[in-house]
């Protein structure tokens, strides 16, 4: 946890109030940001995290919108191209289909399209994950979605002080970029300085050094990935645990430092596995470090199917400490 | 065709309308030819819209235009060589090569792209719209978008709240009958795309788009009542377009008839304007030549420009992907 605790505060907050910090700040430090999205101003969206801002920056700042993603992602889009800089929200990212299109074909082109005339500094928050009985169209995890996008930088913030900062580091990009939240870890308390800080977009975090095995843990695994680490410690397994945080770019560099040194590695993501984020990190690895490797990549997801509504079934479906461990021991011969 | 309107302007209209007409000509001719690449959507025909509604724009206004987009360029100021530079793809285009026809743009005039996507462009026009008031300027978004793209969910969106903000926005729908090879009447259930509009709390009105004034009259009061703060109006300008939906022959479908094609050249909004000109004595036949004249050494000296210019460079490639 090299840089979690940089300032030495020891403050405490859930990650739903970083989320909030970080906005707040933006909105202090930015003149031409503003808020849109649905139920973002009266209600401070229906997770709470712009709880208060409608209060402390009125109506010009915050606003609520139609249930109109397209419209919502088309504002964003235009806004920023003459001369704002938008924070649009996505209530879920599974209504990435809803505006796909200002997503894929206007955001994430538009600069390239025109030759570098047009510079969109868009930041859009939305909400992943499973866990919460939501079912099949409020739960996903659709990252790889938009990780093919060139144009678009995706950030996949996992703690409260990385939430904050990455939300800042997004806002004051000249790039469109995709913060990446979940709603399960909405109330994981962890240390947040006050004041305006910067997570860097493109760097990962070693959050826990090791020495023989690796695992690469995005999202809300990371902390799952934690739970295992500890857990493989007493098979004489020393883990070092990456949290990626910025999937576009990617920090390659950083996990091949570390598969050089430990030989042996495994990524873990919420996503469905086929075709997930895990598959690219699981080729670079290979590419970059294949004479390093004493064992096959090994990956962690979900299975093939949509995302089930029962606890019984949910419980199963996101992987866990428990179904990490028992694939490492499968990929380690233990 | 009243007179309030003053001669300047009108001539003006005029000079806007010949060079989108001698440009696509010439566009039309070099992709026949295969001298330019991939696919090219011709304006010939509808110039009385885009240019009745730029003469009352500032290059602080911001425009998103279509697929069909080079007469929205042209109108809105946009240069020739650059232009023809694009659609051969080389570096000295608008966009450096990398967007083309479908994507050509120039942002100091405020034009903020043509667009590939049917209906890609009211929701982006709706954000600049946004920014405008946002930003506490005087500024107004235009966006031209077809009768096809008015049956997409991306304009209902974007109409929606642009009423709902009360935004400086004009929805200008070219209705030219057709979207790509379809007839209107085969795409939807209305005659008038302005009938839409007071679903979404905004007037509809409905214009001859082959009378360049009347266009200029009433995208004068949907600008204005923009301007004013008094929100968006969806001005449906019935037009057509003369060659088809791609080039001028295009693929050869048997999608219309010859008849109805001449039917609306006859009312063409160029010679249309050029009678006016004549008959109120604003100009004359020669000086009106001149302009044609003019124009096309422009053309010329456009497509030599863009020929002798240099393709980009393959270090080009991964530029402009981010800032």
């Amino acid at each position: 946890m090299a840089e979690a605790i940089a300032d030495n505060s020891e403050r405490e907050l859930p990650y739903v109030r970083a989320i909030t910090e970080g906005v707040r700040e933006v909105l202090l430090e930015q003149d031409n940001s503003f808020v849109a999205g649905e139920d973002v101003a009266g209600a401070g969206s229906v997770y709470g995290y712009y709880a208060g801002l409608l209060d402390e920056f009125g109506p010009e700042r915050i606003y609520d919108t139609p249930i109109s993603e397209e419209g919502i992602v088309g504002l964003g889009v235009g806004a920023s191209a003459t001369g704002c800089r938008p924070i649009i929200d996505l209530m879920f990212m599974d209504f990435l289909g809803e505006c796909m299109d200002e997503v894929a074909n206007q955001m994430a082109k538009m600069r390239y399209m025109f030759g570098g005339a047009a510079t969109l500094p868009l930041t859009m928050l939305t909400m992943s994950g499973a866990g919460a009985s939501l079912a099949a169209q409020h739960s996903q995890s659709l990252e790889a979605w938009i990780c093919h996008l060139p144009g678009l930088k995706v950030v996949q913030p996992t703690t409260p002080y990385d939430a904050k900062g990455m939300i800042i580091a997004a806002a004051r990009d000249d790039n469109p970029v995709i913060v990446v939240l979940n709603k399960m870890s909405l109330g994981l308390m962890g240390p947040v300085p006050e004041g305006p800080y910067e997570i860097p977009i493109g760097k990962a975090n070693v959050v826990r050094p090791g020495t023989n095995y690796t695992i690469v843990a995005t999202g809300r695994m990371l902390h799952e990935a934690l739970k295992a680490a500890t857990q493989l410690t007493e098979l004489g397994i020393d883990t070092e645990v990456i949290d990626p945080r910025s999937l576009q770019p990617f920090d390659t560099a950083t996990v091949v430092e570390s598969v050089k040194k430990t030989h042996r590695v495994m990524v873990v993501h919420e996503a469905v596995r086929f075709g997930g984020i895990g598959a690219e990190i699981a080729a670079q690895i290979q590419e970059d470090a294949f004479d390093y490797l004493d064992a096959p990549v090994a990956r962690v997801g979900a299975p093939f199917s949509p995302v089930p509504y029962s606890p019984a079934l949910e419980s199963i479906y996101v992987p866990s400490a428990k179904s990490i461990v028992a694939e490492a021991k499968k990929q380690l011969g233990l | 065709m009243t007179a309030d309107i003053s001669n300047k302007t009108l001539i003006d209209m005029h000079r806007r309308m010949v060079r989108i007409r001698l440009f696509e000509e010439a566009a039309g001719k070099l992709m026949e030819d295969g001298k330019v690449p991939g696919a090219l959507h011709l304006y010939v025909g509808q110039e009385a819209v885009a240019s009745g509604v730029m003469v009352h724009l500032t290059n602080k206004d911001q425009v998103t235009s279509t697929h069909r987009g080079h007469g929205h360029l042209i109108a809105k100021g946009g240069q020739f060589d650059k232009m023809f530079a694009e659609l051969y793809g080389k570096s000295t285009g608008y966009c450096k090569g990398k967007g083309g026809s479908m994507h050509i743009c120039d942002l100091e005039l405020g034009m903020l792209g043509a667009n590939g996507i049917v209906g890609g462009g009211p929701p982006i026009a709706m954000g600049a719209g946004f920014s405008a008031k946002f930003r506490k300027t005087n500024d107004v978004a235009v966006t031209f978008f077809g009768d096809g793209a008015s049956n997409e969910g991306a304009f209902h969106e974007a109409a929606n709240m642009a009423a709902l903000f009360k935004l400086p926005v004009v929805f200008v729908c070219e209705n030219n009958g057709y979207g790509e090879y379809t007839a209107q009447s085969n795409h939807q259930a209305i005659v008038d795309v302005a009938d839409r509009a007071p679903g979404y709390g905004m007037p509809g009105v409905i214009v001859d788009g082959m009378d360049a004034i009347a266009v200029y009259e009433a995208a004068g009061e949907a600008v204005a009542r923009a301007r004013a703060g008094q929100g968006p109006t969806l001005l449906e300008c019935k037009t057509y377009r003369y060659y088809d939906h791609v080039g001028v022959r295009g693929m050869g479908l048997k999608y219309r008839s010859d008849e109805e094609v001449a039917l609306w050249q006859e009312r063409d909004c160029i010679d249309r304007i050029e009678a006016h000109l004549i008959e109120q004595g604003i100009s004359t036949q020669r000086k009106l030549e001149n302009v044609h004249k003019s124009t096309l050494k422009e053309v010329h000296e456009g497509i030599a420009f863009a020929e002798a210019s240099p393709m980009p460079e393959p270090s080009a490639l991964l530029e402009d992907v981010y800032a």
